[in-house]
C-alpha cells in the first residue's frame, strides 16, 4: 500500500469543488447586480417626477396625490385575490397529499399545474368577457342587501368590470401557485410526526391540523407570498378585466386602478415627465412588494425555535 | 386499568404480500410482553396491528382477530380513531410535535379524546406524566420550550409521557431505545418496569439483554427467507426462552448464533 501525503490533494476532485463554488458565487452575485440595476434604473429615471413641481404631474396635485389611489388600489385587488384564494388553495392542496386516492391525486396535481402554464391575457379575456357578465346579477344582489357596507355599496356596474371581479380572476391566477407549493410542502411532512398524531387517537384531520400544518406554515406562508408578489405585478388580466377610474370603497362599481395596469394602459403614449411618473410609480410597486417580502421573512423566522428544524 | 390482549390467527398483508403468518398470542395484562427477532421478520409490523398502526400504509390490511379483554379491535364498527386512543405507542426514533411547547406535546393527545380540560386540571396532568415518566425533574423549569429542544433520550420519555397521559390500556413501544445511548437507555427500562405496574406494556427490541432485563414473557420471530412471512417461532415466559428454549432456532438465536 503506498501512502499518499497528507499535503497533496486529488486534483479533479479540488478543482470541482473551486469550480462549483466559483459558479454558485457568480449566480449569488448576478442576482444583487440585476436587483441593483433594477432598483438605480427604477431610482434614477424616477427622480425627475418625484421632483417636479405638483402642478405638472397628472392631475395636477403632485406625485403623492397620483400615486396613492393606484397604491391602495393595487393592494385591494391583490388582498382580495389571496383572501380567495389561499383557503382554496391550501384545501386542493391537502386533498392531493392527503385525502384524494392516488390516481385521483396526480392527475388532479397535473391540471393544477396546467392552470399556471395559461397566459395571462388569456385569463384576462376570460375575465373581461365572460366572468364580467356573469357576475354582474350578483352585484346587483349584493348591492340590495348588502348595500349598508361600504364595500357593497350600490349602485353595482352594469357591465362587471370591477375590481372585485379582476380580484376574482387573479385568485385563480395564484391559485395554481399556492397550491403547487402548498401541496410539495404537505408532502414532505415527516411521516413520523403524522404517525404520533395518529398513534394519539387522531382522525384524519386532526392528524393534519397536528403535525402537516404546523409543519408546513413557513412553506406556506411562503407560497402566499409569491402568489401576492404574482398579484401584485399582474398586468395584463387586469389592464383587461378592470374598468378603472377613481378610487372607491365600493368594490362592486367600476373605479379603482392598479399600479402595473396603469403603467402599461398609460405607457406606449406617454413622453417627458408622464413616463417619469410611471416609473416612479413602478418604484413604488418594487418597495412594496420588497416590503411584503421582508414582513414574510420575518413572521417565518419568528417562530425558529419551535420550527422543528433544531 | 389495563387490559389483555388475545390475538388470533392474525394474518397481516402488504397488498398481496404476506408479511406476517398465522400469528396467535396471548399478551397478559400488567406485564411486560417482548418480541424479539432479527431484521425484517414482521415483529414491528405486528406490533403496529395491535394499534390498528399498520393500515395507515396504503395498501396494508389484515386477516384474523386481536382482542382486547374479548373485544375485536377489527371487529365491524370498530373505529380505528378509538383503538388508537386507547392503545398508546411509542415510536423508534422519538418524535415530539416539533412546534409544540413541551407542556402542549404533553397534552396533545389528551386535548385530542377529550372535551375541553381546565388548565389547573391540565398542569396536574402534565406534572403526574411527565413524573411517570421519570422527566419531570429535568424540564418542570422549561414547559413552555419545545420538545425539540430536549436530548434524543428526554424527547423519547417524553413521547412516553404523551403516551401515558391519555391513560391507555396497553402501551406498544416500538424498538424505543434503539436510536438512545447507553444511560438514556437504562432511564427507558427503569421506567418500563414502573410502567407495567399499571399498564400492559408490549416492546419490540433488537437487543436481547435488552427483552431478558424488562420482560416478563418474550415471543420469538423469524423468517425463512427473504420474501417468506415471518412467524412467530416461541413464546413463554422470559427467563425460559433465553436458558432453555425448546425450539431451536430460538436457541441458535438468543445465544448469538445468528441474526
Amino acid at each position: 500500500m503506498t501512502a499518499t501525503p497528507l499535503s497533496s490533494s486529488q486534483g479533479a476532485g479540488r478543482a470541482g469543488d473551486k469550480i462549483f463554488s466559483g459558479a454558485a458565487l457568480a449566480a449569488g452575485c448576478l442576482i444583487l447586480a440585476v436587483l441593483f440595476g433594477v432598483a438605480l434604473f427604477l431610482v434614477v429615471q424616477a427622480i425627475p417626477a418625484l421632483t417636479a413641481p405638483a402642478a405638472e404631474i397628472q392631475g395636477g396635485e403632485g406625485f403623492f396625490a397620483y400615486i396613492w389611489p393606484i397604491v391602495i388600489g393595487t393592494l385591494i385587488a391583490a388582498v382580495i385575490a389571496l383572501v380567495i384564494a389561499t383557503p382554496v388553495a391550501i384545501g386542493v392542496a391537502l386533498f392531493i397529499s392527503h385525502f384524494a386516492p392516488r390516481g385521483l391525486a396526480s392527475g388532479l396535481g397535473y391540471i393544477v399545474d396546467l392552470l399556471a402554464a395559461i397566459p395571462s391575457v388569456v385569463y384576462g379575456a376570460w375575465g373581461a368577457a365572460f366572468l364580467a357578465k356573469e357576475i354582474s346579477p350578483a352585484y346587483n344582489w349584493l348591492a340590495e342587501n348588502m348595500g349598508w357596507l361600504p364595500i357593497f355599496q350600490g349602485p353595482a356596474s352594469a357591465t362587471g368590470k370591477t375590481i372585485l371581479t379582476a380580484g376574482i380572476v387573479l385568485s385563480v391566477m395564484v391559485l395554481p401557485i399556492i397550491t403547487s407549493l402548498s401541496r410539495e410542502i404537505f408532502l414532505q411532512t415527516p411521516k413520523l410526526h403524522e404517525e404520533a398524531a395518529l398513534a394519539l387517537g387522531a382522525t384524519r384531520w386532526e392528524m393534519i391540523k397536528m403535525s402537516v400544518l404546523p409543519f408546513a406554515r413557513p412553506g406556506i406562508i411562503s407560497a402566499v407570498m409569491l402568489g401576492l408578489g404574482r398579484a401584485l405585478g399582474e398586468t395584463m388580466a387586469v389592464a383587461l378585466v378592470l374598468s378603472s377610474g377613481a378610487l372607491t370603497a365600493s368594490l362592486i362599481t367600476s373605479g379603482n386602478q392598479t399600479i402595473a395596469a396603469e403603467i402599461a394602459l398609460n405607457f406606449p403614449e406617454a413622453s417627458g415627465l408622464k413616463v417619469s411618473t410611471l416609473i416612479a410609480a413602478g418604484l413604488v410597486l418594487f418597495v412594496i412588494t420588497l416590503g411584503v417580502n421582508m414582513f414574510a421573512r420575518w413572521i417565518i423566522t419568528r417562530h425558529k425555535e419551535f420550527s422543528g428544524a433544531n | 386499568m389495563s387490559k389483555r390482549i388475545d390475538v388470533k390467527d392474525l394474518n397481516v398483508y402488504y397488498g398481496d404480500f404476506l408479511a406476517v403468518e398465522d400469528i396467535s398470542i396471548n399478551i397478559e395484562a400488567k406485564s411486560v410482553t417482548a418480541f424479539i427477532g432479527p431484521s425484517g421478520c414482521g415483529k414491528s409490523t405486528f406490533l403496529r396491528t395491535l394499534n390498528r398502526m399498520h393500515e395507515v400504509l396504503p395498501g396494508a390490511r389484515v386477516e384474523g382477530e386481536v382482542l382486547m379483554d374479548g373485544e375485536n379491535l377489527y371487529g365491524p364498527g370498530v373505529d380505528p380513531v378509538t383503538v388508537r386512543s386507547q392503545i398508546g405507542m411509542v415510536f423508534q426514533r422519538p418524535n415530539p410535535f416539533p412546534t409544540m411547547s413541551i407542556r402542549d406535546n404533553v397534552l396533545a393527545g389528551v386535548k385530542l379524546n377529550n372535551k375541553k380540560i381546565s388548565k389547573g386540571e391540565a398542569d396536574v396532568l402534565v406534572e403526574r406524566s411527565l413524573q411517570s415518566a421519570n422527566l419531570w425533574n429535568e424540564v418542570k423549569d422549561r414547559l413552555e420550550k419545545p420538545g425539540s429542544g430536549l436530548s434524543g433520550g428526554q424527547q423519547q420519555r417524553l413521547c412516553i409521557a404523551r403516551a401515558i397521559a391519555v391513560e391507555p390500556q396497553v402501551i406498544l413501544m416500538d424498538e424505543p431505545c434503539s436510536a438512545l445511548d447507553p444511560i438514556s437507555t437504562l432511564a427507558i427500562e427503569d421506567l418500563i418496569n414502573d410502567l407495567k405496574d399499571q399498564y400492559t406494556v408490549v416492546i419490540v427490541t433488537h437487543n436481547m439483554q435488552q427483552a431478558a432485563r424488562v420482560s416478563d414473557k418474550t415471543a420469538f420471530f423469524n423468517i425463512a427467507g427473504t420474501g417468506k412471512p415471518g412467524k412467530l417461532i416461541e413464546y413463554g415466559n422470559t427467563q425460559n426462552i433465553f436458558s432453555n428454549p425448546t425450539v431451536k432456532a430460538t436457541e441458535d438465536y438468543v445465544s448469538g448464533r445468528f441474526g
